[in-house]
């Protein structure tokens, strides 16, 4: 392994505040619940304190939002277009700085938010904005649904922001938005950036909180589309609470998906796909290949450079440039990693790290693989929201597909092969939302992303993401 | 002397079968005047999940079938209705010249539904223009195994719910209006004889607020549609019971449903999934 010197970003580029407020109706607010802290996941330090919407806190949100849909939605489409192109420009302008932010709050490294999350936040925006005014075309009517109430995690804290405010703001609804408790600060940003834009008070609200404050935004009457992403778990209760209700919901939940290689794949480029695949953002992502299916002829071969491969990975600080593999983003899911891998272990599944030095202070976790994992196997079968993979195998491709299917996700799945006509059959068999053939974990605005069965439903992104947001 | 008719036994459909219920239950159905007209099937939580077993069964022949051929068979499911026409306005409890516009209607459905097979792929899926090099399709797949409560119309209203769902290729189990289910078990029999494999419709009469929530619960079940359902409880009930697997849910369409109007594309698209494919290119 190269060695490198540090090579940190500068944290200078971002102006913490001590203290953060809601933001509705345009104007940060005093929150009633109980201030929380957000932390530095990779070293513990207090990064702010932030405020914590009560029921009636959300309940002046959604009023406000309520109050502003009207004109909003009055606007020619032309003129919301506008406005999404301005945020989507000032994204760009303080890509940087949001980039930054992100690490800190959310412990990715500084080249996955720098490179990937930013750039994809700004384009979102510009993708729907281009929307706006051409929804006569889309085929799903023109007609917004009203309020929105926005639920998103801590994984992507911005771009799932942006995933679910830009289509929803270029239908003309307007958005009572929860960003995840460990992750408020880039989004408490974008509310700062929607007032430099000049977006009309109440369009975008901004309610931080834990699971009671996204409870009472789902919950709230006057809210007529929900939108989540997060854990299938908290998506069952959603759905139940707004069984019998008016609202549209659209759910994006957990996976476990199968990222597949037959033994004429070539070696190299999976096994970069595999690593891309499980331990891009440390694993959290809700769409992670975290079941390696690998043809049992190369099993030996390509679990030999796929540790190769995990031995040059860099683990640490998520500032510095050289970084591969950032913090975890909670002690909470460190734990629930944590006690994964251990009944990986007592179920009998073989763990494997590499020689990894974890620093002191702050949540880490190495990246891990087992092998020998039966398909009955906890780690074959939970979604772990980690650098953790498990190693099945398979003969034919029939039987891998039958493995890659058996489980109740159904979000992704990424095939590795030479043979074109295999890849289309495999793609065709495998009941998955997306399906990455020869490459993994890629992402576009233009892109339609969400789940089968169990991995929620509704789409984001694409021509598909404005049915979610229009009242067909 | 005038002859005595040999009437029907009305039974279940489920497997491409005609059981009559485990439950060895059945309920008398009348005419809008209160005349006997037979004794339904009354099915059981049993019938219900053979049911479900049935149309999981024939989800991967008929979802893999191709929609040229699922077209095909629509169209026959037409042409066999067509040819019962008489014999299904006598089981509507309508007028004869308005059920024989309804019996008409029903066909004509069939026919619509049918030529969508081949097209809602190209109305409904996209060629995604990714930034990068990257060839990127997203193309609608059936959603799996679908229940469905029918409205009260009950031939008309029962197509419409049954074509759009099937011609996409899910399967389903379709509960049929409670009070007027013959018309449902006629219809069977169209279906058993025009190709469609069986397990891809399976019909159960008998009371939908026993028989709905078992679907709705049914881990096996991947989306439900409370079309029929009119009682605002049960259809709470039911919505929440498809929490537990994130079935995709149809609430219930008001009564009265016009059913002769439009039907667009949404009972289709609502149980289609979206999968999109992404490739390098390169040489």
């Amino acid at each position: 392994m190269f060695e490198y010197a540090p090579a940190p970003e500068s944290r200078e580029i971002v102006d913490l505040r001590p203290s953060y407020g809601l933001f509705i109706d345009g104007e940060f607010t005093e929150g009633s619940g109980p201030a929380f802290k957000t932390v530095n996941p990779a070293t513990e330090e207090t990064l702010a304190e932030v405020a914590c919407a009560s029921a009636d806190d959300v309940d002046r949100a959604v009023r406000a939002a309520r109050k502003a849909f009207g004109g909003w939605s009055g606007l020619p489409g032309s003129e919301r277009a506008k406005y999404l192109f301005r945020i989507a420009r000032i994204i760009q302008e303080r890509a940087r700085e949001l980039a930054v932010l992100e690490s800190l709050d959310n412990g990715k490294p500084i080249r996955e938010s720098r490179d990937v999350d930013l750039p994809l936040v700004a384009a979102h925006f510009f993708y729907y904005a281009g929307w706006a005014d051409k929804l006569q075309y889309a085929g799903f009517g023109t007609k917004p649904l009203g309020v929105a109430g926005q639920v998103i995690p801590w994984n992507f804290p911005l771009l799932m922001l942006a995933w679910k405010v830009a289509p929803a703001l270029a239908c003309g609804n307007t958005v009572v938005l929860k960003p995840a408790e460990t992750t408020p600060l880039t989004a408490l940003l974008f509310a700062e950036i929607s007032r430099q834009a000049e977006l009309p008070p109440g369009v975008v609200n901004i309610v931080t909180g834990a699971g009671e404050t996204g409870a009472a935004v789902v919950a709230h009457p006057e809210v007529d589309k929900v939108a989540f992403t997060g854990s299938t778990e908290v998506g069952r209760l959603i759905a139940r609470t707004v069984a019998g209700t008016g609202k549209k919901v659209t759910l994006e939940l957990g996976g476990k998906a199968a990222n597949i290689v037959f033994d004429d794949a070539p070696i190299d480029q999976a096994v970069e796909g595999i690593v891309n695949g499980i331990f891009f953002n440390q694993g959290h992502v809700c769409c992670a290949g975290s079941r390696l299916l690998v043809q049992e002829s190369v099993q030996e071969e390509l679990l030999a450079a796929l540790k190769r491969r995990l031995g040059t990975l860099r683990l640490g600080d998520p500032l510095d440039k050289n970084t591969d593999i950032g913090a975890i983003n909670s002690a909470e899911q460190l734990a629930r990693i944590r006690s994964l891998s251990e009944a990986g272990e007592s179920e009998g599944a073989e763990r494997w790290s590499p020689a990894c030095e974890l620093p002191e202070r702050g949540f880490w976790f190495p990246p891990t693989l087992f092998t020998g994992v039966a398909q009955s196997h906890t780690i074959a079968r939970e979604e772990i929201f980690g650098p953790v993979l498990s190693v099945l195998t398979f003969r034919t491709p029939a039987e891998a597909v039958e493995k890659a299917n058996n489980t109740p996700y159904g979000l992704s799945a990424g095939v590795w092969t030479e043979k074109g006509s295999r890849i289309l059959w495999m793609a065709e068999r495998l009941r998955a939302g997306v399906v990455w053939a020869n490459t993994f974990n890629k992402f576009d605005p233009a892109s339609p992303f969400g789940g089968y069965k169990e991995s929620g439903y509704g789409r984001e992104g694409g021509l598909h993401g404005l049915e979610a947001y229009l009242d067909v | 002397m005038s002859r005595l008719a040999v009437r029907k036994t009305y039974k279940l459909f489920i497997g491409g079968a005609f059981p009559r219920s485990e439950s060895g239950r059945s309920y008398a159905v009348t005419s809008p005047d209160g005349d006997f007209l037979a004794n339904a099937a009354r099915a059981s939580r049993k019938d219900a999940r053979d049911a479900v077993v049935a149309a999981r069964k024939a989800f991967p022949g008929w979802s893999g079938a191709t929609a040229y051929n699922r077209g095909q068979i629509l169209y026959r499911v037409a042409e066999m209705l067509e040819g019962r026409r008489a014999q299904l306005a006598g089981e509507l409890g309508l007028g004869r010249a308005e059920a024989l516009a309804s019996v008409d209607a029903a066909v004509d459905r069939l026919v619509w539904y049918a030529g969508w097979s081949d097209k809602i792929a190209a109305v409904h899926g996209t060629a995604n223009p990714v930034a990068g090099p990257y060839f990127n399709l997203s193309s609608p797949e059936p959603t799996g195994v679908v229940a469905l409560v029918a409205p009260a119309d009950p031939l008309l209203g029962l197509v419409s719910v049954v074509a759009p769902v099937i011609v996409t290729g899910n399967t389903c189990v379709v509960v049929a209006s409670e009070p007027s289910p013959l018309a449902a078990i006629t219809f069977a029999e169209v279906l058993a004889t025009s190709d469609l494999p069986g397990g891809v419709v399976n019909v159960l009469t008998g009371r939908q607020a026993e028989l709905a929530p078992w679907l709705a619960a049914h881990m096996d079940v991947n989306a439900l549609d409370l079309t029929g359902v009119t009682d605002a409880d049960l259809a709470l009930r039911c919505e929440q019971e498809a929490a537990g697997n994130l079935k995709r849910v149809l609430r219930p369409v008001p009564e009265p449903a016009d059913w002769t109007a439009d039907p667009g594309l949404t009972r289709m698209t609502r149980f289609l999934e979206t999968k999109t494919v992404w490739h390098p290119l390169g040489v």
